[in-house]
């Protein structure tokens, strides 16, 4: 994840504690969207940004996830995510962000 | 959920920030940064 949004994330963190936080991911593919979940959650695995060893504990959800996509306007969704949802692969994606948000997420 | 606060990391080539600020907008999340990040 970019070293500028990986500083912005710790500092949002610091300002309104990370039990009131929630990240939400439009990643084009499995991996990085996988990677980005690992990433606010128990750290950056590469250990190049400033979240290297930090352990925020944030949920992220992909916006095709369920209990994202549920809460949000039908028309607004057709409107803004379904064409990417019909080209993405979904299952995979989606799957990959799960398995990070469960093993590490405190919230 | 809904009383949460949103960070927003969206993809050019999947779904970008803005589309995905309009959906949290939809159900009156409240968004403290939102960006759209280029893995390319």
């Amino acid at each position: 994840m970019d070293l500028e949004n990986q500083a912005r994330i710790k500092e949002l963190a610091e300002k309104y504690g990370p039990e009131n936080l929630v990240v939400i991911l439009g990643g084009a593919e499995a991996e990085a969207s996988g990677l980005a979940a690992e990433t606010v959650s128990n750290g950056d695995p590469t250990f190049a940004g400033p979240l290297a060893g930090v352990q925020l504990g944030l949920p992220a959800y992909h916006i095709f996830e369920e209990p994202i996509k549920s809460l949000v306007d039908a028309q607004v969704y057709d409107e803004q995510v379904s064409m990417m949802e019909m080209v993405l692969d979904v299952d995979a994606i989606v799957k990959e962000v799960a398995t990070y948000r469960e093993q590490y997420s405190k919230y | 959920m809904k009383d949460k606060k949103f960070i927003i990391l969206g993809d050019r080539d999947g779904v970008p920030g803005p589309a995905i600020v309009e959906c949290v907008k939809s159900f009156g999340g409240e968004i403290v940064f939102a960006t759209t990040e280029c893995f390319v």
